[in-house]
């Protein structure tokens, strides 16, 4: 922790009792008009992209584009390494032989669509991270248990220390915390 | 009163439990010192692991001749064994996938543990095609990569279409666990107290904060995931089944074989996670978590897959009489009659008779003929793959030619290695990783459901349910 505490200031946490709360509390947020702010829980609430106004998630076009990469690179490959590079006759039949290419299409379409949707949902969610300033409020440690958490970042236009906390406190906090980097 | 009864949905978390404890019952196991037992099973597993080790190392010394194989049947244990492996490795992404989307939730007791049984199966399947060749120090060949003839691999053939759809299995499957583990990860993380912990799974979990942000993304790609994996498991005994089904070969060429192999595949698999299953959950007391009432809806499915691929062996017979092609009508005579008949038998008795016990609700619930009863079904599966697999060979079309097929001891050895390899990954997995998918069973249960609370007081109640009134007449 640094020694000087108002430059550094990350955010502001709140823990609060259950997910009803959590959700409740992500409406006030962005209905305040806050736009860095987050919420964190053990699972997935049900309901919560509505409350925080979350955007739709880009990962379909990321999964589309390596899905094209798949399908025309493993006929590329083949048609390459098939009728340019060294061409066999096998029984007689076409060098392209798009029947029999079904099975190793598909297959790297899914393997390739499959790396997007993994290492894409890590691109968009920023991970691995190797620092996180939550992670200096030892409370934290329960979100992955039964804790609730809402921050809001000090980065926010709107970010006045007093006021986040009144908020959070309307909003039945148990537990306010200042988070620093 | 109605005639209707309405029967709720079993709670899919038996016992009080919230949050915390379901923490606790999972993550305690890798937290507390190893005991004693787990060592114990350790050796026995890598006893047999060693076996498989000389087995194989033989093997590349001496070459196949070492195993039973002669010259109508070239194709003996290691293609029944690999069939018999990928097989049962289908139930875990069955289980992920699938069930997801169907928005199975009592899927979230068992996905890890079927997924982790997974992972292994195709591991332990693996070293049969890599083994089989003879040549091993040339099995880079079937991958797309130069070597010195200049050749690239021959698409035009199954058993490089194999190549391609077990690894891509493998891969995608790794990458689905390892995605639903993160979360999970996170919690060991943040209970570990010791150094080595905290680093180890700190690394693997990637940095994991429970983001809401990052849930949604996070449930965005385990969706897409699941679509990805939901064809893919099906094309995957689809293509096995192709190595059989392309060929010439009595009893081989048929079209049935793709969903006939499919629906095998979900059976075997099936009863080797309930095999696991009972096992481990006594062990580790999760009978809380992994109830009967999972045990029941699996035994179900194996009813469903066990009649379906009794159908598809009676739909064989029928074909081949139906084709009127002598060589097929021979090989279904033979294989019910001719020497290999104490195989077909036997997986006609494991097979299509052993499930149909599970009409009795009784028995579905009885945790020791379930046991039992899953055990058979993998016997059953494994002569399955043995009938398929000699009796076209040995009895083909020239009678002349005709052979019977014994293995040897170390086909033997190598079938009973893989064995150790499988339990030892196992045993890893039980030890160092939760066996149950944490987050998603805390996102099941009724506390997780905002709608749970009480709009005033923020206080928690459990749901009531709503019986619908039965309609008067038909609308």
């Amino acid at each position: 922790m640094s020694t000087n505490k108002q430059e550094n200031l990350y955010g502001i946490v709140a823990e609060f009792k259950n997910p009803k709360e959590l959700i409740d509390v992500a409406k006030t947020m962005s209905k305040s008009g806050f736009s860095k702010f987050d919420t964190f829980s053990p699972f997935p609430i049900h309901g919560m992209d509505k409350a925080m106004n979350l955007k739709k998630s880009k990962l379909g076009w990321i999964v589309f584009g390596h899905a094209l990469i798949g399908f025309f690179g493993a006929i590329a490959m083949m048609y390459y390494m098939s009728v340019i590079d060294y061409p066999i006759n096998i029984s007689g039949k076409p060098f392209f032989n798009a029947p029999a290419w079904v099975p190793i299409t598909f297959e790297l379409t899914v393997l390739l669509s499959s790396f997007g949707a993994v290492f894409g949902m890590f691109f968009l969610n920023g991970l691995p991270k190797l620092n996180n300033p939550l992670f200096n409020v030892p409370r934290f440690k329960k979100v992955t248990d039964d804790a609730f958490f809402a921050c809001i970042e000090a980065d926010d236009n709107m970010f006045e220390a007093d006021k986040v906390k009144k908020l959070f406190e309307e909003a039945g906090a148990t537990h306010i915390e200042e988070v620093y980097e | 009163m109605s005639k209707y009864q309405y029967v709720p949905e079993p709670a899919l978390v038996k016992g009080d439990h919230d949050f915390a404890s379901l923490t606790r019952l999972v993550t305690d196991i890798n937290l507390r010192p190893t005991p004693k037992g787990w060592y114990l099973a350790m050796i026995g597993a890598n006893a047999l692991l060693f076996t498989m080790v000389v087995a194989i190392g033989y093997l590349i010394w001496e070459g196949t001749g070492i195993w039973g194989l002669n010259n109508p049947v070239g194709w003996g244990w290691a293609i029944i064994n690999f069939v018999w492996w990928v097989g049962i490795g289908h139930a875990g992404t069955l289980i992920s996938a699938i069930l997801f989307l169907f928005r199975q939730d009592w899927r979230t007791a068992i996905n890890r543990f079927a997924e982790a049984m997974t992972i292994f199966a195709v591991m332990c399947a693996g070293v049969f095609p890599a083994i089989h060749v003879g040549r091993i120090w040339a099995i880079y060949w079937v991958f797309p990569i130069p070597n010195q003839m200049a050749m690239w691999p021959n698409f035009n053939s199954p058993l490089l279409w194999d190549v391609f759809a077990v690894s891509t299995y493998f891969t995608v499957s790794f990458l689905f666990w390892y995605v639903g583990l993160v979360p999970d990860l996170a919690t060991i993380r943040d209970r570990a107290t010791d150094k080595v912990r905290k680093v180890a799974y700190g690394i693997f979990s990637l940095g994991w904060t429970g983001s809401n942000r990052h849930w949604w993304n996070y449930e965005k790609a385990y969706m897409i995931l699941a679509g990805l994996a939901t064809p893919l498991v099906l094309s995957v005994h689809t293509i096995v089944s192709f190595d059989f089904a392309v060929s010439m070969i009595p009893g081989w060429h048929t079209t049935i074989f793709p969903p006939y192999f499919v629906a095998g595949a979900i059976f075997s698999g099936f009863a080797m996670v309930l095999t696991l299953m009972i096992v481990a959950r006594k062990i580790y007391g999760m009978k809380e978590i992994m109830t009967d009432d999972h045990m029941e809806k699996m035994n179900i499915v194996i009813l469903v897959t066990g009649s379906m691929v009794g159908f598809a062996y009676m739909m064989e017979f029928f074909i081949a009489w139906y084709s009127g092609v002598e060589y097929e009508q021979a090989i279904f005579i033979l294989r019910a009659t001719g020497p290999y008949a104490w195989a077909y038998w036997a997986m006609m008795t494991c097979n299509v008779l052993s499930p149909q016990f599970f009409w009795s609700k009784k028995l579905r619930r009885s945790v020791g003929f379930t046991f039992f009863i899953s055990i058979v079904v993998n016997i059953g599966m494994w002569f399955e793959r043995f009938v398929i697999t000699v009796t076209s060979l040995a009895n083909d079309y020239l009678p002349s030619s005709w052979d019977y097929y014994s293995p040897t001891i170390w086909d033997v050895l190598t079938y009973v290695g893989t064995f150790g390899l499988f339990f030892t990954m196992f045993l890893l997995f039980l030890r160092f990783l939760p066996m149950v998918a944490l987050a998603e069973v805390k996102a099941v249960i009724p506390q997780a459901d905002p709608h749970n609370y009480d709009e005033e007081t923020n206080e928690y109640h459990a749901p009531e349910i709503e019986v619908p009134e039965p309609q008067s007449k038909k609308v």
